[in-house]
């Protein structure tokens, strides 16, 4: 077996460990614990309704409490298009 | 000759108006149900890649006007930012507010959300939404068919 290998195998299994641990940790699904639930999920769950008037909590996040997360996005796309149209420009017509 | 069989060109032509619909629905609907403006957009966009494919790049470049393609993004960046803008004019001042709501001056979006059917609500969320679809809508298929037309271009056939 060669050096490489042996790392390989050896990264593999620290990746793995952490992947075992890491799920045998989380929080268990349906159940409510109440030290450990950030106050901002428990607020926005609580105010989405009446502070932004939408029934959807995850569009009232993305585009009214993280609205500058969504101009990042939307400019993310802009230039993704401005690439593949300068990329490209040469063959046009 | 460009394009796929007549068999797939008809079954996309039915199947392009639903997908389209579908997806104007999701973006029209953002502020209620699940999706918005780019799941949405994602959803008319793959609809319209869906036509690319069936009649080919060439086609679709020749029904297509670029400056409308250009017009349509500008509008979509224009509105979005526009209508962030507008909440430093309006009411509390500052950058992405909802004035919109909860006013009686502009009977338009005001009211705040009592039920999944009520689409009168959530101030500037759904007009983003309007905003954020129709960029991403010509965005992605902008990708979708300058990509398509430079390999056709690049392959040299007609």
């Amino acid at each position: 077996m060669s050096i490489r290998n042996i790392v390989a195998l050896a990264f593999f299994g620290v990746v793995a460990l952490f992947l075992i641990f890491g799920a045998l940790m989380t929080h268990p699904f349906g159940e409510f614990d109440e030290d450990n639930t950030p106050e901002m999920d428990q607020y926005i769950i609580d105010n989405t309704q009446s502070e932004t008037g939408a029934d959807n909590g995850v569009t009232a996040v993305v585009f009214d409490y993280r609205g500058f997360d969504t101009l990042g996005e939307a400019t993310v796309l802009f230039t993704a298009v401005a690439g593949v149209i300068i990329l490209f420009r040469r063959l046009k017509k | 000759m460009s394009g796929m069989s007549r068999i797939v060109k008809t079954m996309a032509s039915i199947t392009f108006p639903l997908t389209m619909i579908y997806g104007l629905y999701i973006i029209a609907h953002g502020h209620l149900t699940s999706g918005g403006g780019f799941q949405g957009g994602a959803v008319v966009a793959s609809s319209c890649a869906l036509i690319l494919v069936a009649y080919g790049s060439v086609w679709t470049m020749g029904k297509i006007k670029e400056k409308s393609l250009s017009v349509f993004e500008s509008l979509g960046a224009i509105g979005f930012i526009g209508l962030a803008f507008f909440g430093l004019i309006f009411g509390a001042n500052y950058f992405f507010n909802n004035f919109l709501l909860k006013q009686d001056i502009i009977p338009f979006f005001n009211a705040v959300g009592t039920g999944a059917s009520n689409i009168n609500t959530a101030g500037i969320i759904p007009l983003m939404n309007f905003a954020v679809g129709l960029k991403v809508i010509v965005g992605l298929f902008t990708i979708v068919l300058v990509m398509a037309y430079a390999t056709t271009k690049l392959k040299g056939e007609k």
